[in-house]
């Protein structure tokens, strides 16, 4: 499959734990700018380590060492400091987590607090509102900006957080298994959110959800057992799957 | 998106400096490190410092002999011999001072422990857990006064063992209570439930249930509280005193092996009986800590 | 009356002895205290003057409670950053790792070394060190009792936080880390604002420890009685002042270092209830 415009190519990636025991084998894909990519499997497949190691958060774990490249415009990830290749590529986690001891306001401009930018008042009201417009919650909470983000509903506080991960203006957000903790209704309004979203954006998703990745991904990658098995078209993989393996997946056979 | 926004955060991102930021990272995690090796080392320092001014005195009449007199101290000194004596009298008064103790707290103890466990939620057993956790907080000296005026004013008349033993056991009571309601809270509710679903009545269901089931949990809270009070100084030297010889009688002045120590301390011919005293007083405490410590890790393994 | 209706009021019998010994101990105290209130009144707490010399006999506690503030206080701040420390190696920088492991058994073998211990190593190798230093001339003081005190409350400054700061969900410092904060940034903007209140609690409960310490700030401290006029000053704390005079202390003495008892008590029950409360109502 060759993308249109890629903006992250993966090569030849590897990744083990205490040396030997391999999370990500071989990996070599690149991905498209401005689309959804769904990454698939079942549990312990080595999605989340891959998607990790995009913004190098695997690392936070000790005994862990990864071989091959990652390039983002043609930039070795692995040699630009972590704090710049963050500032890229956003993430947001499985769990909603706004920052509890902070306000709704505080937590869309945490980033740049983290960072230590200091912003005139005018500019953070008008990041804050503009992002949260972004992900459809400023009517929501536009009157309780300055409330703690953890009184909010689940998916508001997903979107919280998918807001806290764009007032940076990432080229790339990574998203981990984002709605597994929410209900139907959230779903789909984060779902709506991130088609929206990937005009101004490219975006990396990590699913457990099969009919989450047919709805809204664009390209999808199909893992086992650390190996990247089928990297294609959403619309091919889900009608003609290549790999047996990966049909055994999409039909249920295992996962 | 508005572009000029866009513009200026392109600015502003090429001005934060990420080398500063990660040498202020890792110098931080430098001086953190640097304090906690020092913390770390000064409990080597102070055992190195015992063990090797200490463990030449330590022999066979350390143990069966009581403290020596001034007297023969100097004349040790000045003829560069080892003090002769030992502190039995010490030991022996320590283990009937801590013994003594024991037996008044480890049931009052652990009675009123359950009775948190049982009424965690009423305001009463509130306040009284929220008391017990003052009377935790009282400095040692106190307690030391005000058994004095308790036992020794009125009770002994006179400094004794019980008044020591009383000063010690107020000390271990609230550490007891604390751990004997932390360790019932381990025990499933289910097995309590099981036997009184089988109408065992009350007492058996503390006897033979929450107590055996707790029994490590208990164990560790009574030799973590012995362990606090051995070394304990001040209360004593408002309730026993201290004796030169060997004493069991309750209602007289008794010594006690850190009652030994600060003697040793102001008397300038003992100097050298201080350390190898140091050194077995915090061996014991310590041995006593970490089979406590021992006892609890083994518990959360199984 | 039925054998469970017999267990409920052992067990509640049993409570009352805790009733009985706090109010048992404050009543005592004051009742001890009663000649020398008689005699000083409330100007017992501003007096600095303290002269046992029969027929000269004048008590104020003020050169006390200065002296204890003034140690109590210097041994907290150089206690805060090792005990901070230490907390963040063990629960944050190696957390569930064998240094980790290393560093608190330390810190518990710490808490377990008696105080007179303390004293004799303060006295005869701390105090020697800092005499050479040329930092004072005999070496006791408020410096160096706070010194061996410092050392003396990290344990408890440290028991506290680090579970506090354990108890710091990983996934918000992960969402820190993912927005490119370094880890000075991540402890700083996510682990103390979530933890601020336990690690204050746990810092309060240390100074409540380090007011009432006698044997080593006794041995250490010069046992002058006066107003300490600097950190290298001799001086007293109530604690120490009750165990260097109480064994030839007689009747309005002995009732005036009750007093100091007194105020001790009142003094170290208030400041553990309120690290008590906080603990209670915020972490």
């Amino acid at each position: 499959m060759a993308p249109a415009t890629s903006i992250l190519s993966i090569e030849d990636l590897s990744i083990a734990y205490d040396r030997d025991k391999y999370a990500v084998k071989n990996v070599t894909a690149t991905v498209r700018k401005n689309a959804i990519t769904a990454i698939m499997g079942p549990s312990g497949c080595g999605k989340t380590t891959l998607l990790r190691a995009i913004n190098r958060m695997h690392e936070l774990y000790p005994n862990i060492s990864t071989e091959g490249k990652i390039k983002l415009y043609g930039d070795n990830i692995y040699e630009m400091p972590t704090i710049e290749l963050r500032r890229k590529i956003g993430m947001v986690f499985q769990r909603p987590n706004p920052f509890p001891t902070m306000s709704i306001y505080e937590n869309v401009i945490a980033g740049y607090k983290l960072n230590g930018i200091h912003l005139k008042r005018s500019e953070r009201d008008e990041i804050v509102e503009i992002t949260l417009r972004d992900v459809t919650l400023w009517d929501e909470v536009k009157n309780a900006l300055h409330k703690k983000g953890t009184f909010l509903s689940g998916g508001q506080q997903q979107r919280l957080c998918v807001a806290r991960a764009l007032a940076f203006k990432p080229e790339i957000i990574l998203l981990d298994e984002p709605t597994s903790a929410l209900d139907p209704v959230s779903t789909a309004k984060i779902e709506d959110l991130l088609v929206e979203l990937k005009q101004h954006y490219t975006i990396i998703l990590v699913t457990h959800n099969m009919s989450q990745a047919a709805r809204i991904s664009d390209n999808s990658m199909f893992m086992y057992l650390g190996e990247l098995i089928e990297y294609e078209d959403t619309k091919t993989m889900f009608t003609n799957p290549k790999d047996p393996r990966t049909e055994g997946y999409l039909t249920g056979k295992f996962g | 998106m508005d572009s000029s926004i866009l513009q200026k955060r392109k600015t502003m991102t090429t001005t934060t400096h990420f080398g500063a930021r990660s040498f202020k990272s890792r110098l931080f995690f430098s001086i953190v490190l640097l304090f906690a090796l020092i913390t770390i080392s000064i409990v080597f320092l102070i055992i190195g410092t015992l063990a090797a001014k200490g463990f030449r005195q330590i022999n066979w009449s350390f143990f069966t002999q009581v403290a020596p007199d001034t007297f023969d101290a100097m004349m040790a000194n000045a003829s560069g011999k080892i003090i002769p004596g030992g502190i039995l009298n010490g030991i022996t008064g320590t283990l009937l001072l801590v013994g003594l103790a024991s037996v008044i707290a480890i049931p009052f103890g652990i009675v009123i422990g359950i009775y948190l466990y049982e009424n965690a939620t009423k305001r009463y057993a509130n306040v009284i857990r929220d008391i017990t956790d003052v009377l935790q907080g009282v400095p040692s000296i106190v307690v030391g006064l005000i058994v004095y005026l308790w036992v020794v004013v009125d009770i002994t008349k006179g400094y004794s063992v019980l008044a020591g033993s009383v000063a010690l056991a107020i000390m271990m009571l609230p550490l007891i209570i604390r751990s004997t309601e932390e360790s019932m809270k381990m025990v499933p509710t289910t097995l309590k439930e099981a036997a009184i679903a089988l109408g065992t009545p009350y007492y058996k269901v503390i006897l033979r249930v929450l107590i055996p089931s707790s029994f490590s949990g208990l164990i560790t809270g009574v030799l973590l509280a012995v362990s606090r009070v051995m070394g304990e100084t001040a209360p004593l030297l408002l309730t026993t005193l201290g004796n030169s010889s060997v004493n069991w009688n309750l209602a007289k002045p008794v010594s006690a092996v850190p009652l030994l120590i600060w003697q040793f301390y102001n008397d300038p011919n003992m100097v050298n009986l201080i350390w190898s005293s140091s050194l077995f007083l915090m061996g014991f405490v310590l041995l006593l800590n970490i089979l406590s410590k021992w006892i609890a890790a083994k518990k959360s393994i199984q | 009356m039925n054998s469970d209706k017999i267990t409920k009021y052992i067990l509640f019998g049993a409570s009352l002895l805790i009733l009985v010994l706090a109010g048992g101990m404050l009543y005592s105290l004051v009742e001890g205290s009663l000649p020398s209130f008689r005699v000083f009144g409330w100007k017992f707490l501003v007096s600095p003057e303290w002269n046992p010399t029969q027929g000269n006999q004048h008590f104020g506690a003020l050169a006390f409670i200065v002296g204890t503030l003034f140690t109590s206080i210097f041994a907290l701040l150089v206690a805060i950053p090792l005990a901070f420390s230490t907390s963040l190696i063990v629960a944050e920088y190696f957390r569930k790792t064998w240094f980790a492991n290393v560093v608190s058994t330390c810190v518990d073998l710490l808490a377990g070394i008696p105080s007179v211990i303390f004293g004799l190593w303060g006295f005869y190798a701390l105090r020697p060190f800092i005499v050479s230093i040329g930092l004072s001339h005999q070496g006791f003081g408020i410096f160096t009792a706070g010194l061996v005190l410092a050392i003396m409350i990290v344990p408890y400054a440290t028991s506290l936080s680090n579970s506090i700061i354990m108890m710091v969900p990983n996934e918000l410092k992960e969402a820190a880390y993912s927005l490119g904060a370094t880890r000075l940034e991540v402890i700083w903007n996510v682990i103390l604002p979530n933890a601020r209140s336990g690690i204050t609690a746990s810092y309060i409960l240390a100074f409540g420890r380090a007011l009432g310490e006698t044997m080593a700030v006794t041995m250490l401290i010069g046992n002058a009685n006066i107003l300490p006029n600097g950190l290298f000053s001799t001086g007293n704390t109530m604690a120490s002042v009750i165990a260097n005079e109480f064994g030839e202390a007689s009747g309005v003495h002995l009732s005036s270092l009750i007093e100091i008892g007194l105020l001790l008590f009142v003094i170290t029950a208030i400041i553990n209830a309120t690290g008590k409360y906080i603990i209670k109502k915020f972490a």
